[in-house]
């Protein structure tokens, strides 16, 4: 274990993605972040992209995170330590940081369900009591303030969070999405995060 | 004369079918509920209104009347919203009736944020005296002093500042754009016409912090 430490700090400074910042706390926040989750913030196997992101979503569950609020398995063994010691202005900054990285759409998802989750996305399954994710997450999946934008975000985290909600699990006070997602079953999930990673 | 005959006991037919069908029974509660948590999903968890990529207007406390008309309107192009016209497609009358109902009787505080302080005074004199210089009527003579509303005339208290100012900027787009189908929206076109943006905006903050 002794060697990995002084390999990856010099993989942090060559993979910085904020030169500029090097030495500053925010550059070594950036960094803290793009060890799980890629150099460009674009995602890497659990961890979300976070590139383009909107800045007030990732305030809002930076300090959810903090508060405990947002309670599924990966964000208390990962992101609950991570947020635990950011202050008011890093959490900003980082944030605004973040929301200006061009995101890249991931492309993970099934071709053939892409259709499918289109329909799903635009206008739901009024018969099944499916709502339009478009009427929150806006018609190209761009977000808006505080809520996310989900367009080219990779498959299985969107699979997995659209399951975690049928779970039980709370991301924010208030939030519709337990009860949006309540309703949909395993093959709309499949399709509507097969559709959104494909999203430009 | 024996066609027309035909034709019109075949409507009663139908029509006998689709209120029959539509009767609600115990057997139906798990579908009111149903249902009522798919409209709470988009209209507030209290049906208080919520901000999403389109502000989406607080049921609470409207008119059912109001909300049968508008649910109808989605239906006939009368209001042009893809989202709701399928929703509105997916409903029986008695659905609807029941839905119209039961947010009547919510009484959630107002979401707000439409502004404070001198918008909200310029919005409260336009809204109880009109503008006679502009020929715009006192609000509060069709919907009521306290914006409650009346049958067919929406509620106003507590409606999201972003929603009111978007329909009454935009009203000749927004309602009766079905021709063959005029309705009573378009009372308020002359009204809309002649108050400025900012009018509309003193307007909707008052309306949008009354309870």
């Amino acid at each position: 274990m002794k060697w990995i430490w002084p390999k990856l700090a010099i993989l942090a400074l060559l993979c910085s993605p904020v030169p500029s910042w090097a030495g500053s706390s925010i550059a070594a926040s950036v960094r803290d972040c793009t060890w799980c989750h890629g150099t460009g913030a674009q995602g890497y196997t659990i961890a979300p992209r976070l590139a383009g992101q909107r800045a007030l979503y990732i305030e809002a569950q930076l300090r959810g995170y903090a508060a405990h609020i947002r309670d599924n398995p990966l964000s208390k063994q990962y992101m609950w330590g991570a947020a635990a010691n950011l202050r008011t202005d890093t959490v900003r900054d980082l944030a605004d940081y973040l929301a200006s990285l061009p995101p890249k759409s991931a492309h993970d998802g099934r071709r053939v369900l892409v259709e499918r989750g289109q329909t799903i996305y635009l206008q739901g399954i009024p018969d099944a009591n499916i709502v339009a994710c478009l009427a929150c997450h806006g018609p190209a999946g761009q977000g808006v303030r505080e809520i996310p934008r989900l367009g080219g975000m990779s498959y299985f985290y969107l699979k997995r969070r659209l399951e975690e909600w049928g779970q039980g699990y709370h991301s924010a006070s208030g939030s519709p999405m337990p009860l949006a997602a309540s309703t949909l079953g395993p093959d709309e999930i499949e399709a509507l995060a097969s559709y959104l990673s494909f999203v430009k | 004369m024996k066609i027309v005959g035909l034709h019109s006991a075949l409507r009663t037919a139908i029509l006998a079918v689709a209120l029959c069908a539509g009767v609600p029974s115990a057997g139906h509660a798990d579908d009111f509920q149903a249902k009522l948590a798919y409209c709470k999903t988009c209209h507030g968890l209290s049906g208080q209104g919520y901000h999403g990529y389109y502000p989406m207007p607080r049921l609470a406390g409207q008119q059912p009347k109001y909300i049968e008309n508008q649910l109808r309107a989605f239906i006939e192009h009368r209001r042009k919203n893809e989202i709701m016209a399928n929703v509105a497609h997916a409903l029986s009358p008695s659905m609807v009736s029941a839905l119209a109902h039961h947010f009547r009787d919510l009484n959630p505080p107002p979401l707000g944020g439409g502004g404070s302080g001198s918008a909200v005074a310029m919005g409260k004199r336009i809204y109880e005296e009109g503008l006679p210089e502009s020929n715009v009527p006192a609000c509060s003579a069709c919907h009521g002093p306290d914006a409650r509303g009346q049958d067919q005339i929406p509620r106003l208290a507590g409606q999201l500042p972003d929603y009111f100012h978007a329909k009454l900027v935009n009203w000749a787009a927004e309602r009766g754009q079905n021709s063959s189908m005029p309705d009573s929206s378009a009372i308020m076109g002359p009204t809309s016409h002649n108050l400025t943006k900012s009018q509309i905006s003193a307007v909707a903050a008052y309306v949008s912090s009354l309870r």
